[in-house]
């Protein structure tokens, strides 16, 4: 047991998906051309005014209510002012003193522990454009096409313990997001991301310690190794008698190593006032109670009720939730379904997941639906296909859409259960190999396997296996 | 003194502003005597009053979420002192 105890807190920042962005009309798509998507708002020229997307508040409160936020009626929109030319107004409109949501909290497992992580505020602010730098001319160059795009800021207590934590509460976040419709969760292209304040502490000791500020952290396995990487080299300094400074690292992934970027920022002083551009944000409680109503199932409620409705294992509910489209590919193809919905659960975590990861295809657009799942399900428990012959269809069947029943008939893959057929292989298998048959009634029965995997071979893999050991039981007996 | 001139000069450079050392006594002067009269308005007791962040009447004006361009890229990057096309493009910043 460590002496230490690592304390987590998150920031997460979440893109929504609104068609435009949160202060002008400009387009949000993204991968457009440089500076295509910009206009005299966004780029911050003099004598403008912002007006706020109706999308936005909606999407943010919706958040809210999803993790039990209390959604304030008004909220006010601040100034955060700093200089980069990502930023062309000199400062990032945001929220301070009164954001939309406060003091919800979200539910996490980690090794079949529950614990409730506390969410300290959401609120809503815009993006900043990106800026590339090329040394050999010496300049920067500046895309405003993200400027403005609208984000949400999910911000954490300090609640998390471990970088397993930390990663179970990010999934949880974004499953949530996925669930809502308002957040496409891509980490890669940075519309979900999540800034870490680590820190840690003696066991014992109420005070928390120094914390250092995580970034650059685009995946999930990032998170994890940045927040292992950082809490070793926090009790290495305390136990070198050093201090932990507080500051921003960057981590690297090549390296697995976090890094100060000290001199890079200028101190946290950002001298937030409310923005005289924007009136403050007012809610009619009947929109709150609107959009409350049109909250969907979220993840934690569809997985309990997937656990009691089709008595799954918690952790093939944890797999099967955390996307909306595989949840309703399982249930359809579970509804679809006469047998046991943990045999369809099985196939679709076994089988569907992995070819869904390789292949990059959501789950409702698989050409294997989940009625043709269930078909296939159906052929191995009567018999007609042999569990072998349904798993190497599978990847077939995704890809070409064939029906499964068509599929085994066109490549006469249906199991042989016929005993006259069955009895010449068993009995050619036996007569080829002496010394193992006179092995087995010497009382080597572990060579039943050997014998079975013989006639399997002869019949590539479509003899009915229950019929051939009851053959071979007969004949060697 | 209300604000020293240590404080001037490290709110000066936050907001990138050019001041001649021998001005930070006459501003922080200046300014102490700003703060001075927000305490006096201090003294006022305000609990009962919700506080304005806007001295507009506020109704809430929301955009409806449909696209529109505006201007062209070549015409939102006219203005900048230096661009290539595509890019604004400033001094290196990393
Ligand atoms: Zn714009």
């Amino acid at each position: 047991m460590s002496r230490y105890e690592t304390v987590i807190g998150l920031e997460v920042h979440a893109h929504l998906k609104t068609r435009t962005k949160i202060f002008c009309a400009c387009s949000t798509t993204f991968g457009s051309e440089p500076n295509e998507n910009v206009c005299a708002v966004c780029s911050g020229m003099p004598g403008v005014l912002p007006v706020l997307n109706a999308m936005v508040p909606e999407y943010a409160a919706k958040m809210g209510l999803a993790t039990g936020c209390e959604v304030n009626l008004k909220s006010v929109f601040a100034r955060k002012n700093y200089f980069y030319p990502d930023l062309p107004k000199g400062y990032q409109i945001s929220q301070f003193e009164l954001p939309i949501c406060e003091h919800g909290s979200v539910a996490i497992e980690v090794d079949g522990q529950r614990k409730v992580i506390g969410l300290t505020r959401i609120h809503m602010e815009e993006d900043a454009g990106k800026n590339i730098h090329s040394a050999a001319e010496n300049a920067s160059f500046v895309d405003l096409n993200r400027a403005g795009v609208p984000l949400i800021e999910i911000v954490s207590e300090p609640d998390m313990r471990s970088a397993e934590e930390a990663v179970a509460y990010l999934k949880e976040l974004r499953s949530i997001l996925l669930y809502l419709g308002i957040c496409d969760g891509n980490m890669e292209e940075g519309s979900f991301r999540c800034d870490a304040n680590v820190s840690i502490r003696p066991v014992g000791q109420e005070a928390l310690g120094t914390r250092a500020e995580l970034k650059n952290l685009n995946s999930f396995k990032h998170v994890q190794k940045a927040i292992e990487y950082e809490v070793a080299r926090q009790i290495d300094l305390i136990e070198d008698g050093e201090d932990v400074v507080q500051e921003t690292r960057l981590y690297n992934a090549d390296k697995g190593t976090t890094h100060s970027m000290r001199g890079k920022e200028e101190a946290h002083d950002y001298r937030y006032f409310p923005d005289p551009d924007l009136v403050p944000l007012v809610l009619d409680p009947a929109w709150v109670e609107q959009w409350r109503a049109e909250l969907p199932e979220l993840p934690a409620a569809k997985r309990t009720r997937f656990m009691a409705d089709y008595g799954l294992a918690d952790y093939d509910a944890v797999l099967l939730t955390a996307e909306l489209a595989v949840a309703d590919y399982f249930e359809a193809a579970a509804k679809a379904y006469s047998g046991q919905a943990r045999k369809i659960a099985n196939w679709v975590v076994g089988d569907l997941l992995p070819s869904l990861g390789e292949t990059g295809i959501a789950a409702g657009d698989c050409l294997l639906t989940p009625a043709r799942l269930a078909g296939l399900l159906t052929l191995v428990d009567d018999g007609t296909i042999s569990v072998k012959i349904g798993k190497d269809s599978f990847r077939d069947l995704c890809a070409s859409g064939d029906d499964p029943a068509e599929y085994v008939r066109a490549r006469g893959l249906a199991q042989v259960s016929d005993t006259g057929e069955l009895e010449a292989m068993v009995d050619r298998v036996i007569s080829e190999n002496p010394a193992e048959v006179e092995a087995y009634r010497g009382g080597k029965t572990k060579l039943m396997s050997f014998f079975m995997g013989q006639v399997m071979r002869l019949s590539k893999g479509q003899a009915n296996p229950g019929v051939v050991t009851k053959l071979i039981q007969q004949k060697l007996s | 003194m209300k604000i020293s001139p240590q404080e001037v000069a490290k709110v000066a450079r936050l907001a990138r502003l050019d001041l001649p050392q021998d001005k930070l006594e006459l501003f922080a002067g200046q300014l102490g005597d700003i703060l001075g009269h927000m305490d006096k308005l201090a003294e006022l007791d305000t609990d009962s009053v919700e506080p304005m962040y806007s001295p507009v009447e506020h109704t809430t004006v929301l955009r409806p979420d449909e696209p529109r361009k505006e201007h062209g890229r070549d015409e939102v990057l006219g203005n900048a002192p230096r661009q290539d096309g595509q890019f604004f493009i400033v001094p290196r910043i990393v």
